[in-house]
């Protein structure tokens, strides 16, 4: 049977896929036993075959259709993103005529390209902006799987897709997707030059982008050496290294208040900050006491302490999710490899017994694995580690060199930066190092974070 | 210069067309010369006061020729911009190999010399910078950096320069002196970098 029909949610379950799942407690509640629910599966064990054609504007106006064919095609990228459902090529649906209404839809149609989903949208101009309609039909029960309305302003057509697609992906397969999420990094594209040096240098500022790499903005405008930026769990904030005074300091930009604050206080010779998952604390990296150690500090700078204390540099702090442990790089034993360390600085640990290993990344639940820069060559590569089982894995091979990886929030992406296409660029890869994609062009961009 | 000068003038003769003339000559030297420090023309003989009512021919008056000060590179560094100090700068940088912030032979000979140079000029206050080549991490070579300066400037220190006088940055591998990707531009890049931030 092309499309199983579950009668409740139980009877798809998600836990039966290769994949761990997000907790069940984030499914949609349980429908009502009259109705038909709602769960799209594929043939045997494969991936629903979903089709996204444009969606439809309910005017001729330029705006609309080009709105409704964005958020279409859109939306067909970020389902297409996660791999969860097969997207039907969208070259083959012009062979099928476009619906006008849901009432109209071709299910006769979708059902020749094997389609068992159709996403059906329309798009309709507002006093105020823009409102759209959405359903996911069953295209064997011709069932609406899903629906729901949005309105809003008509600025980002692209947000409209990327919340659909995060929901689709929460309700039919109880995965959070990550549509909606950003990386920051630091970048030289501006081609400004520092000021008050002898030398040429140029300027490197934050950045943010949506996951796929559009609506790039600057967040810094200091025109100094801004670098390693790390957003807040909340993605409201981004702390990052700045040598705008001179000497490197952590500030704090809030992006949606256009407010600034200076976490270490101007006790110069601080680096590296990441945040603690409840967005309380921050660790970061600092010489200020003779040597590279690491400190945890309250988010609004207060009550500094310091968490390592060796003659060796402890450099490139991350949180673990649960808040309890910090994993760094350490060269106490004479190269650069990953340690782990309880927040409260005991329980040293030793993870990797690589050449040069740096820059460690804690994956979300439920995968509990590390990834990290290794030098593999003349350059670096991609590595991941489970925590379990120590087994180690690499993403990318010597292509250019690799280094700075960032889960994605639900574990099962990464962003790195990558000089395989020439400069410094951004890419984001599977957890598997398939489906690369450049999503940075111009200049130098390096040091990514993905937000939570 | 020249407002002293012709105040001097006006103090030491009671002639006024000489004190005219001598405003002028002073004004149009003062104007072209560079302010630099140079020996005060001698002032001019008084001359009895029963002389000033003649009116003589005005006397020629020649004023010594200024012989410039031997360019001596103290007394060029001593004016130098601190842009041109850097430019042009005594204090020379030491290189490192690959992963490592030892000061090797022949960093500690150019140690010694910047020690001697900042012996020298005893008012600079110098910024070393750590910088990295492009092999390392973006990460842990803000670190490495960091250990590269605080390296030189232990050195310096026990030489006897005050530590107040030597601040530290890294700048990881950000600033790479050369864009290239070879060994003969990291070797440039791993470096000990010295600014002269106050002279």
């Amino acid at each position: 049977m092309a499309v199983a029909v579950a009668a409740t949610l139980g009877l798809v379950s998600p836990g039966a896929r290769s994949q761990p799942r997000q907790a069940p407690a984030q499914q949609p509640p349980p429908q009502q036993p009259s109705e038909i629910s709602t769960i799209i599966s594929g043939e045997a064990s494969a991936a629903p075959r979903f089709a996204v054609p444009d969606f439809i504007a309910s005017s001729t106006d330029a705006e609309t259709v080009a709105l409704a064919k964005t958020i279409g095609q859109v939306l067909w990228d970020d389902l297409n993103f996660e791999r969860d459902f097969a997207l039907i090529p969208r070259d083959i649906y012009s062979t099928i005529p476009a619906a006008k209404s849901f009432d109209d839809v071709p299910f006769d149609r979708w059902r020749e390209l094997n389609a068992d989903g159709v996403i059906v949208g329309t798009v309709q101009k507002t006093g105020t902006g823009v409102r759209v309609d959405v359903r996911l039909f069953n295209v064997r029960s011709r069932q609406s799987a899903f629906g729901k309305e949005y309105s809003g302003s008509a600025a980002n057509p692209r947000l409209y897709a990327h919340t659909i697609s995060d929901e689709i992906h929460q309700q039919q397969r109880a995965l959070r997707g990550v549509a909606r999420t950003k990386l920051t990094f630091a970048s030289d594209r501006d081609g400004e030059r520092m000021r008050g040096t002898v030398e040429s240098r140029g300027v490197k500022e934050i950045y943010i982008a949506d996951y796929d790499g559009e609506n790039q903005r600057r967040v810094t405008t200091s025109r100094s050496l801004n670098i390693t930026p790390t957003w807040s769990p909340d993605a409201r904030s981004i702390a990052y290294t700045s040598y705008q005074k001179g000497a490197p300091n952590i500030y704090i930009s809030n992006i949606y208040q256009g407010t600034r604050d200076d976490l270490t206080k101007d006790i110069a010779q601080s680096f590296l900050p990441s945040w603690s998952p409840d967005g309380t604390r921050l660790c970061f990296m600092s010489t200020r006491d003779g040597n590279a150690e690491l400190y945890v500090v309250n988010r609004d700078g207060s009550n500094p302490r310091r968490l390592t204390n060796h003659p060796g540099a402890d450099v490139s702090p991350t949180w673990s999710p649960s808040g309890t442990q910090i994993a760094f790089t350490s060269d106490r034993t004479g190269t650069p490899q990953i340690y782990l360390i309880g927040a409260d600085g005991l329980g040293l640990q030793k993870v990797t017994s690589e050449a040069y290993a740096d820059r460690p990344t804690w994956s979300p639940a439920p995968y509990n694995e590390i990834a990290f820069t290794a030098r593999t060559g003349p350059g670096n590569d991609i590595k991941v580690i489970d925590l379990a089982t120590r087994q180690l894995r690499q993403l990318t091979f010597g292509e250019g060199t690799n280094e700075s990886p960032s889960w994605s929030p639900n574990g099962r992406h990464l962003a790195f930066m990558s000089t395989r296409s020439g400069k410094s660029q951004v890419f984001t890869m599977a957890r598997d190092g398939r489906n690369l994609k450049q999503v940075t062009q111009g200049g130098n961009n390096s040091q990514p974070d993905w937000s939570k | 210069m020249p407002i002293r000068r012709a105040t001097q003038v006006r103090t030491t003769t009671a002639s006024a067309a000489l004190l005219i003339l001598m405003a002028l000559v002073a004004a149009a030297c003062g104007g072209k010369k560079p302010p630099v420090a140079r020996p005060a023309p001698p002032p001019p003989l008084a001359a009895p006061a029963a002389a000033a009512s003649r009116p003589g021919p005005p006397e020629p008056l020649v004023e010594p020729t200024v012989v410039p000060p031997e360019p001596v590179k103290d007394d060029a560094i001593a004016s130098a911009s601190l842009d041109d100090l850097n430019r042009n700068s005594p204090l020379k940088p030491v290189f490192f190999d690959l992963d490592s912030s030892e000061l090797g032979a022949e960093a500690q000979a150019v140690l010694n010399a910047n020690t001697a140079a900042l012996k020298r000029y005893a008012t600079w206050t110098v910024t070393i910078e750590g910088h990295c080549d492009e092999r390392g991490t973006a990460e842990y070579n803000l670190a490495l950096g960091e250990r590269r300066a605080i390296a030189a400037r232990a050195y310096l220190v026990s030489l006897g320069i005050p530590a107040d006088r030597l601040r530290t940055v890294s700048y990881g591998k950000e600033f790479p002196f050369d864009p290239g990707h070879d060994e003969a531009a990291w070797s440039k890049n791993r470096r000990a970098h010295f600014v002269i931030t106050v002279k």
